[in-house]
């Protein structure tokens, strides 16, 4: 610490007030152990405490689910069968891992059944927990009445009413990790839903590329290409929104997984749209990028919210700019 | 029933962390200390789950109104700033808002508890929270913070903090009392000379509507470790809702879209 810094704010006697007051700061000297104006460059809000691997892989798991079953729906309407069975079964595999996941990571792992005590509309998790509650075991009467070949008609409407709540398991984690203080993922809020309906849709078509037929994967063929454009669109809106802390998208890495995740996204879906209806062996390498490509988004969209976290300079400079505007106006 | 909080006073805080001692005595919370963290005379870095009371140390070449400091050898200007966080125990808590159990729940008092018979570890409060103020007990699992002395409060006593500060930089009482203390104190700062005491969290139109446990601060928040602007995150849930109903909605168009005139 220097005595040559620069002294202002020094009390009644002080020409320092009216600088104050015009630009909302008291003080300007350097602070070199204080980075980004803050408690020893601490982090403000406490970082989630979540593992990545589980709930990042939820992320992608439930998108994975419940756009499949939506896929798995309109393939069951219109006679595919094997794109309807091949969706129902990894629906129900990603989101059996998804609730395996989201069980583990609890500190309390024996008490998950208190999720079940309340239902509270403030929370999303608490809201994402009932539907995930209604959602598995349509998905898992679905597959199970597909494969074995029983009740095919409860097995049809468990799928549509599965399709239906589908569209929820694969958008509402957007509410889930924007409803937090975290600064990447609050101040995406607008656009997260749009990003994850994206990824969802390519990662489902990704998977019905793979296990789907030529002469039945013209809707998955769609659907990557669509899920890709909304995916790679969405996200391109949520970093201009983001302002400085798109930082936490490109550096790091956040913006290392985000890169491939874009690239895997676009090439799958090239891929998929050029060749997907005339090269099998295309599809499936279209339809596994895909697949990894929405993973890579998913645990790189994570990572991007662990940073924003972590560096408090995200938290103070955009609050200090929403101060400045509400003092300007 | 009326509601009760804290206003943290910090210019008169000397920093002798009373305040951690009798919270972690009282309330058996599990000894963590880092050691000394690096940062002036810092040694506990934060509110966590076994740091419900933190001491904040800020040395600066700032003169404190009109005390000498005469501190440093060249005779510079010196001050230390020292603040004792906590809780904030907002009117809008989103850790409450967010918690999908109901462990979260607010007092009698006007103020925010975890029931840790409750809690099952989810942790969907702790990037809930503006502040950093909730945080796992790694080997517990489960989610702890400051309940202002739930228990003592109940048996009509002060919180084992304001009890054991010796300055009374920690002043517990009707919330209402509190804050027309807070502006008293604050006037006779101003008219001492230091120009920038200010008030932090007592103002029910900020972003939390108002924290229970509001502080007298001599620099802007953030040197503190605190944010400047502070918002209830479920402030925004509604706006978020609506984009998730307008994706899912949008989802369910584009797979419609996907089979429309497909042939086989």
């Amino acid at each position: 610490m220097s005595a040559e810094a620069p002294r202002v704010d020094g009390g009644p006697e002080g020409d320092d007030r009216g600088r104050r007051r015009k630009g909302g700061r008291d003080r300007d000297f350097p602070r070199e152990d204080h980075p980004g104006d803050s408690y020893y460059g601490r982090p403000i809000i406490n970082p989630p405490v979540w593992e990545e691997r589980e709930i990042a892989g939820y992320l992608f798991t439930g998108g994975l689910a419940g756009a499949s079953s939506i896929l798995a729906a309109g393939a069951d309407l219109s006679g595919r069968p094997a794109l309807a069975r091949g969706s129902r079964v990894m629906a129900t595999g990603a989101i059996g891992v998804s609730l395996l996941a989201l069980v583990k990571d609890l500190g309390r792992p024996e008490r998950f059944l208190n999720m079940l005590r309340v239902f509270k509309p403030t929370s999303p998790m608490s809201v994402g927990v009932w539907i995930l509650a209604g959602y598995a075991p349509l998905a898992g009467a679905a597959a199970a009445s597909d494969v074995s070949g029983r009740l095919p008609r409860l097995g049809r409407a468990s799928g549509l009413a599965a399709a239906g709540l589908g569209s929820t398991v694969a958008t509402y984690t957007a509410a889930l990790i924007a409803n937090t203080a975290v600064p990447a993922w609050h101040e995406g809020r607008r656009e997260l839903p749009f990003l994850f309906a994206g990824s969802a849709a390519s990662a489902a078509a990704g998977w019905g590329l793979v296990v789907a037929p030529r002469r039945e994967n013209a809707p998955a063929v769609r659907m990557a290409v669509l899920g890709a454009v909304v995916e790679l669109g969405a996200e391109r809106l949520m970093e201009r929104r983001l302002g400085m802390i798109a930082e936490t998208l490109r550096e790091g890495s956040a913006g290392r997984r985000l890169r491939i995740a874009k690239s895997l996204t676009a090439v799958g879906a090239l891929t998929a749209g050029f060749l997907g209806r005339r090269n099998r062996p295309a599809a499936i390498a279209a339809g596994a990028a895909l697949l990894a490509g929405s993973a890579f988004t998913r645990f790189g969209l994570f990572e991007a919210g662990m940073a924003s976290a972590r560096d408090p300079k995200y938290t103070v400079q955009p609050q200090r700019e929403r101060l400045r505007e509400r003092e300007a106006a | 029933m009326e509601r009760f909080g804290f206003f943290t006073d910090t210019s008169v805080c000397i920093g002798c962390k009373a305040c951690e001692v009798a919270c972690k005595e009282w309330n058996d919370v599990p000894d963590d200390l880092v050691g000394w963290a690096g940062s002036s005379h810092d040694n506990s870095v934060g509110l966590g789950a076994d740091r419900w009371r933190h001491v904040a140390f800020i040395e600066q070449p700032v003169p404190l109104g009109d005390q000498q400091a005469n501190f440093q050898r060249d005779g510079g200007d010196f001050r230390w700033l020292m603040e004792s966080d906590v809780c904030k125990h907002c009117t809008d808590a989103a850790c409450l808002d967010d918690c999908p159990t109901g462990a979260i729940f607010r007092t009698e008092f006007g103020t925010v508890v975890v029931q840790p018979d409750i809690c099952n570890g989810c942790g969907y409060c702790v990037p809930a929270c503006p502040y950093g103020v909730l945080d796992k007990r790694e080997e517990d699992g489960r989610i702890f913070k400051c309940t202002l002395c739930y228990d003592r409060l109940g048996e009509g006593q002060e919180p084992a903090c304001a009890k054991a500060c010796p300055t009374d930089s920690i002043q517990f009482g009707p919330l209402e009392e509190l804050r027309e203390r807070a502006g008293d104190r604050v006037r006779e700062l101003h008219e001492r000379g230091v120009g920038e005491a200010r008030l932090y969290g007592e103002d029910p139109g900020d972003g939390v509507g108002g924290a229970g446990a509001f502080f007298l601060l001599l620099d802007e928040p953030e040197v503190y470790g605190l944010p400047p602007d502070p918002v209830v995150t479920t402030r925004d849930l509604p706006e978020t809702w609506k984009h998730v109903g307008m994706a899912a909605g949008a989802l369910l168009a584009g797979a419609v879209v996907c089979f429309v005139g497909t042939r086989r």
